[in-house]
């Protein structure tokens, strides 16, 4: 076939598989969700994406696999997600490479072209936000563009849809991009490594950059050494000089095809005199923060009240329908997990990732960053921490996982041990159930306050234990975007199905055998083993049953503490101090287990262990002064 | 015309431009910083600085970019004075 230049995939792979390859914010992950359907969380913010994500869908009436690499500046690098774009690269798995560039910062997206272009895969490439490389007065001539490259280049606005079928259509036409030439002792030295049968030129740069040469013949291994001894410059120096050599490159072909005439000064460019302004940016800060919890507890407490009553009367008829004895009550129990995950933390959960999405896709979570790292550093982090931190109020777990947009590794471990001790939804239940209902609202926001006042200590603690801080803040700072509602509702949509996939059976599964464990009559077991937390504290002994069953689910210690006394009116069996001691216990002591989890999987077991046990030992410590301060004040 | 010796980014004012002479620090860093565009002979312009010793936020090749002021001490910079525009 003479449109088609790169054939059915290698190796009679079927469908054939396309990488999208670009820079980090270059609106590359939308352009997969608009590819393939919502299957990866877009972001604009540098970073969202470590590892890759696939995705299936029809190219110019094809199947093809589209697999979403993370973003990179390029493929030399050493951080992680440079280091698994360059593998799969080179893996020879590829059939196809699209190149997401920011069209509005093209100049820096040309070197990563050219290093695609050593690999010798058919490209095409994508010069996405088109609209705002016009909006900064950036002409860009496609045609002369395509003519120096060799590939086809297309314009697209991923947002918006705008030139997506442009794009399938050039996919068809894609083929390698003309490499760069090196000056000429290097280009001696990729003929002569090309004699020796290497004739891919991005694996004989590799090697001369001094790539392993493990499990090569003897010979040949003799005759690399000896090409690489005879360069005059080695190792990573040559590395430096080849980038400089692309990024002269990159300049030259910039000016050839680009032209910049003045943009036009709109809102977007106004907006930072006032967001950034370094007087009144705070005062703004703490208005979105406040606006954003308060829309959250509003809208989540709306949804709640219109839920509950519904969920409350379909377990009761459950119930009844299901009679007595010990398999009706496990199920029973099964569905009220089910609907307490429906009905308490859903509510909460759906606005929260909602304005949290507006603000990260509209560019101003990156902007907090900037404007709180002086006060991050006082509890020895960076501004970026802040991300995670913020979204610790949601739920722990994806708190935990974006920690991975810090570079260094002592910073993803305070960061992500400091995150878990921010009150996430669940708890949140917890403070306004317990708290806020028999305390008093602003007895609950003396408790924010006052967590974040112990957050702010733990990270001054963790800073004396583990020094260091790693090399200092480098964070793009975005152009502000509108938000199409499209892609927020996309994106909270996956972190709603993150939180239901791992808390959902959690759940079901612990209510199930909390309801069997009571059929049997072991509570009054449990709550013999947990007295050396509840005598201390000052807690009646059936408080142990919550308290154990609460790290499946933080909100799951409330419920069960309704059901251990068997009314809802717990301030007519707890006393105010009781009620407070627990709720400090609950905020603080071990995460929960999907917490955990991902702790695990992020930070390898004997940190989650460390973890576990200094929040415990927190939240002892917390709840015996909670219980002080109580007998004292209250 | 003045002429200035080099300094570091951090003691740039708010609206000053210099030329990037040299890149102090980690290796690991100064590549970041590269492919960011501040490499030696970029032209940067410090569009503002954060507070409580925050970081300096720079322009560099069309966009924003947000140094730690730790790392801005270490880039070396020739000072070519205010610019006149707001640099958008």
């Amino acid at each position: 076939m003479a449109t088609d230049r790169w054939g059915a995939g290698k190796a009679g792979r079927s469908p054939p598989r396309v990488a999208l390859v670009g820079q980090p914010n270059s609106g590359k992950s939308t352009l997969f969700n608009a590819i393939v359907g919502y299957r990866a969380v877009a972001s604009n913010f540098p970073g969202t994406t470590v590892e890759a994500l696939r995705g299936r869908a029809n190219v110019g009436g094809r199947r093809v696999e589209v697999v979403d690499l993370p973003g990179t500046y390029s493929l030399l690098g050493g951080d992680l997600a440079e280091r698994v774009t360059r593998e799969f690269l080179l893996s020879g798995d590829v059939d196809a490479v699209i190149q997401v560039a920011d069209a509005s910062l093209l100049g820096r997206s040309l070197e990563l072209t050219l290093e695609l272009a050593e690999l010798g895969i058919p490209m095409v490439v994508c010069l996405n936000m088109a609209d705002e490389a016009e909006h900064k007065g950036i002409k860009i001539d496609r045609e002369r563009l395509e003519g120096i490259l060799g590939v086809p280049v297309v314009l697209t606005v991923a947002t918006r849809g705008v030139g997506l079928r442009e794009l399938s259509a050039a996919l068809s036409q894609a083929c390698p991009a003309r490499p760069p030439s090196y000056p000429p002792e290097i280009e001696a030295a990729l003929k002569n490594l090309e004699k020796l049968g290497i004739s891919s030129r991005a694996l004989a740069l590799q090697l001369l950059l001094g790539a392993p040469l493990e499990g090569m013949a003897a010979e040949l291994k003799e005759e690399v050494e000896r090409i690489r001894r005879g360069l005059s410059v080695q190792g990573e120096d040559l590395a430096l000089l080849l980038a400089d050599h692309r990024n002269l490159l990159a300049s030259r072909i910039f000016r050839e095809a680009v032209k910049v005439e003045r943009g036009r000064v709109g809102w977007r460019e106004r907006l930072d005199d006032l967001l950034m302004h370094p007087l009144l940016a705070y005062p703004f800060l703490l208005l979105t923060l406040f606006l954003l919890f308060w829309l959250t507890f509003w809208i989540g407490g709306s949804l709640e009240g219109l839920l509950s009553p519904a969920l409350a009367g379909l377990s009761e008829a459950v119930r009844a329908a299901l009679g007595e004895g010990g398999w009706a009550q496990f199920l029973a129990g099964a569905l009220d997990g089910l609907l307490a995950g429906i009905g308490i933390a859903l509510p909460y959960l759906l606005p929260f990732y909602l304005l949290l999405a507006l603000l990260e896709d509209s560019g101003y979570l990156p902007r907090i960053g900037f404007l709180l790292d002086g006060l991050m550093h006082r509890i020895g982090l960076h501004g970026k921490s802040v991300i995670p931190l913020l979204l610790g109020y949601g739920c722990s777990v994806p708190a935990v996982l974006a920690t991975r947009i810090l570079e260094d590794e002592r910073d993803r471990y305070v960061t992500a041990a400091l995150s878990v001790l921010i009150p996430c939804a669940a708890r949140t239940v917890v403070i306004f159930g317990l708290v806020g209902r028999f305390l008093g609202p602003v007895a609950a926001f003396a408790l924010y306050l006052g967590n974040i006042l112990v957050v702010g200590l733990a990270g001054r603690v963790l800073r004396r234990f583990l020094p260091g801080l790693g090399a200092g803040l480098i964070l793009e700072i975005p152009p502000y975007r509108v938000p199409t509602l499209r892609t927020l509702l996309g994106k909270t949509w996956l972190r709603l199905r993150d939180f239901l996939k791992i808390a959902g059976p959690l759940l079901i599964i612990s209510s199930a055998f909390l309801e069997l464990f009571r059929a049997l009559g072991w509570e009054v077991w449990l709550n013999r083993l947990t007295l050396f937390l509840t005598w201390p504290l000052g807690l009646p002994p059936q408080a142990g049953v919550p308290l154990i069953f609460g790290v499946l689910r933080k909100e799951l210690s409330l419920v069960l503490l309704t059901q251990a006394f068997g009314t809802t009116d717990l301030g007519s069996v707890l006393t105010t101090g009781q009620l407070l001691v627990f709720t400090v216990f609950v905020i603080f002591y071990i995460p929960c287990m999907a917490t955990l989890g991902a702790l695990w999987r992020e930070m390898g077991l004997r940190r989650t262990v460390f973890v576990l046990l200094g929040t415990t030992g927190l939240a002892l410590f917390l709840g015996l002064v909670s219980r002080l301060f109580a007998t004292l004040a209250l | 015309m003045s002429f200035d010796f080099p300094a570091p980014l951090s003691t740039l004012p708010p609206g000053g431009v210099g030329r990037v002479v040299a890149i102090h620090g980690g290796r690991g860093p100064s590549l970041r910083l590269r492919r960011l565009g501040v490499r030696p002979g970029a032209l940067v312009r410090v569009a503002t600085v954060g507070r409580w010793g925050g970081p300096v936020l720079v322009e560099v090749d069309g966009c924003q970019v947000a140094l730690g002021r730790g790392l801005a001490q270490h880039i070396l910079v020739e000072p070519c004075g205010p610019s006149p525009g707001n640099g958008h």
